[in-house]
């Protein structure tokens, strides 16, 4: 079974920080990450190939320092890496991006699943999977939180819905999206790692001619949407500091609650 | 089509075989040769002295859209009942509708459910594209997709709304790719831009550390997916006088791709945060499942619900379906009463839609007071029991 996997380097957005002053993220010394949710995509790619054997692929977009995050998956057990970057992919909206992803996994051409997080925590979008799978015209599965059967042919899995799961079927190839309940992610294993740097690693790196796209179809070009303007969450309160002894702060509150009609 | 060279004015010197990052450009007899590497960057056009480099590459222009009218809204419903997020956009729709001063419409898709639409008419519908046949009976991406790219491609709407649960998820990234449209992801603010008329699609991005302002520029209708639990429900005064369009849906049973052989809906507990008018809510402050035992006394004497943070519900004091935050409900309560609550951003990002927000914490720099109309300085072991009693006294002397 072939499998490719797409998976996003990310910041660690637990750590990231908002300047104060000019209400832009600080992204210095910030952490660069595997996205979480593609974590349990790799995992899930790696035990599916331990059972059925087969090839793991994992499919990155991004700056030429995500070649880490591909390494990291190889120690996990995938076979090879490619890595999409040029400065031209830069600034796509999810529409330009699930265009590049397609055109380079329609290269790779030999596949029966493709496997992806149900979303990233830098941008929680949760597109890029269903969109891929409209650009190549696979059946879609999002929020598989288990896969109960897998052969050459066909997958049933769960997917997980705001009030239960349902279980479904579909032909393969198909596209599924995970989410962290399917698994528990493995660690990269040292000797895997160490071959995973060195400079004969299996890792691709292809460039938008690689892909045969013009730059005006991808990147921020490419982009159907615009981001006009970034700032920090603001939110208008009373902001009043009740003070006084317990008694007397209660006293206080069941006031402004009686005066707001709320009592 | 592209980049291509003159002949006679190239000089074969090679300065765009060198400048182009590509490999796209070559030499061949002297003269420069555009190859299938070339992706149309326009690097070369600047290199060469000579002028030899043409260019038929336009700017992109964004198109007109003035013909374009009509704002619609998914009208998501499981097994014949309508999801509440359904009424939610019918709210945010007739205030954008109304500002555009153009048609509110409602799509839905279903089997045996032409009893729904005179709801939609009730929350302010105007219309209803209503397309019915079995294999839209249960939700599946590929019909769904496929009706309703055919309903936007023979109606050509301005702006089309989704709610953003796992059916909206689904489907509306795949209709974005299906027709070439632009998709902004669980938006928590919608406005029209007084400018230019267009929407403006505002959503939280690194969780919930920023919010970006998006605007679709080349695509129509603009479309968004929208979190549930932000937008307000309104039902219109009067009666409905809300029309019905029929839509005739051509599925063959291959049009499914994937087949749905079980569904397990998972009994509620009966908590539905969304619904709660007063949530009291805890977190790490609150330092025991003990000592959650005061939140529910409280939240008994005012008719609330107790939710927590995440760290509550990872610890087990309280059950998942009780979080609040950006992986757990986005809750809209009349009042939020949070309690050792330090109110980190992704707590927040829940609570904020909250009209009113009492805050009660120890440390006195706790970010929840900056997001609270009335701040408590304090233990919550202390102050929740004592505004329990004083809350039971009240009720007690109105008699209720």
């Amino acid at each position: 079974m072939n499998i490719i996997v797409l998976m996003k380097q990310v910041p660690n957005t637990t750590e990231i920080k908002i300047d104060p002053k000019t209400g832009t993220l600080i992204r210095e010394g910030v952490e660069s990450i595997i996205n979480p949710d593609d974590r349990h995509a790799i995992e899930l790619a790696v035990s599916l190939k331990g059972d059925y054997g087969g090839k793991c692929t994992v499919l990155s977009m991004g700056p030429p320092q995500a070649i880490d995050a591909i390494s990291e998956t190889l120690g996990m057990g995938i076979d090879q890496g490619i890595l999409l970057t040029d400065a031209n992919f830069a600034g796509a909206d999810t529409w330009a991006t699930a265009y590049t992803l397609g055109k380079a996994i329609k290269k790779v051409r030999k596949y029966d699943l493709i496997i992806c997080g149900r979303q990233a925590i830098d941008g929680d979008t949760a597109q890029i999977g269903p969109q891929v799978a409209e650009f190549l015209g696979l059946p879609q599965l999002t929020y598989v939180g288990q896969v109960e059967h897998i052969d050459g042919k066909r997958i049933v899995v769960q997917r997980a819905l705001e009030d239960g799961y349902e279980r479904t079927e579909s032909p393969l190839p198909a596209l599924i999206t995970v989410i962290g309940e399917i698994n528990k992610p493995r660690y990269p294993r040292v000797d895997f790692l160490i071959d995973a740097c060195k400079e004969k690693a299996n890792i691709k790196i292809w460039n938008a001619a690689d892909l045969g796209v013009t730059v005006q179809e991808i990147g921020l070009s490419g982009s159907l949407t615009r981001v006009i303007k970034t700032f920090s969450p603001k939110i208008k309160r009373e902001g009043e500091m009740l003070r006084g002894s317990t008694d007397e702060v209660v006293n206080l509150l069941l006031e402004r609650l009686h005066r707001t009609h709320l009592i | 089509m592209g980049i291509s060279i003159d002949r006679e004015l190239c000089n074969g010197c090679g300065r765009c075989v060198k400048i182009c990052p590509y490999g796209g450009v070559t030499l061949e007899d002297g003269k420069a040769v555009v190859n299938e590497r070339c992706t149309a960057c326009a690097a070369c056009i600047d290199a060469c002295k000579v002028e030899a480099v043409r260019s038929d590459i336009k700017e992109k222009e964004i198109p007109d859209f003035s013909d374009r009218k009509g704002v619609w809204v998914f009208a998501e419903q499981k097994d014949g009942a309508m999801s509440r997020v359904t009424f939610e956009l019918l709210g945010l729709g007739q205030t954008l509708a109304g500002q555009l001063d153009q048609e509110l419409s409602a799509v839905l898709l279903g089997n045996k459910v032409e009893h729904l639409t005179e709801q939609l008419g009730e929350y302010g519908a105007q219309n209803v594209y209503l397309a019915q046949h079995k294999l839209l009976d249960h939700y599946q991406t590929n019909p769904y997709a496929k009706v309703l790219s055919e309903l936007i491609r023979e109606h050509k709407p301005n702006i089309f709304l989704i709610g953003a649960t796992a059916i909206g998820r689904d489907l509306a990234p795949r209709v974005s790719m299906r027709l070439d449209l632009g998709l902004t992801a669980d938006c928590t603010e919608l406005t029209i831009d007084p400018d230019d008329g267009s929407l403006l699609q505002t959503r939280p991005a690194f969780g919930g550390n920023v919010m970006a302002t998006i605007k679709t520029l080349y695509s129509r209708p603009q479309m968004a997916t929208v979190r549930p639990g932000v937008m307000e429900a309104r039902r219109i005064d009067g009666p409905s006088k809300c029309r019905v369009t029929g839509k005739d849906a051509h599925l063959l049973d291959k049009d499914t791709l994937t087949k749905v052989l079980e569904v397990v809906r998972e009994k509620k507990s009966g908590v539905d945060l969304c619904d709660a008018k007063v949530i009291v809510a805890g977190g790490r402050g609150v330092g025991s499942q003990q000592g959650m035992e005061c939140l529910f006394s409280l939240a008994d004497v005012v008719g609330g619900e107790v939710a927590g943070t995440r760290m509550v519900i990872e610890e087990g004091w309280l059950p998942v379906e009780r979080q609040v935050g950006q992986t757990g409900r986005t809750v809209r309560p009349e009042l939020y009463i949070a309690c050792g609550i330090s109110g980190a951003i992704q707590h927040r990002a829940g609570m904020l839609n909250s009209r009113y927000v009492i805050a009660i914490n120890r440390d006195e720099r706790a970010p929840i007071f900056e997001v609270a109309d009335w701040g408590i300085v304090g233990d919550l072991h202390e102050v929740v029991p004592t505004l329990t009693t004083a809350m039971k006294g009240r009720k007690a002397r109105q008699g209720i």
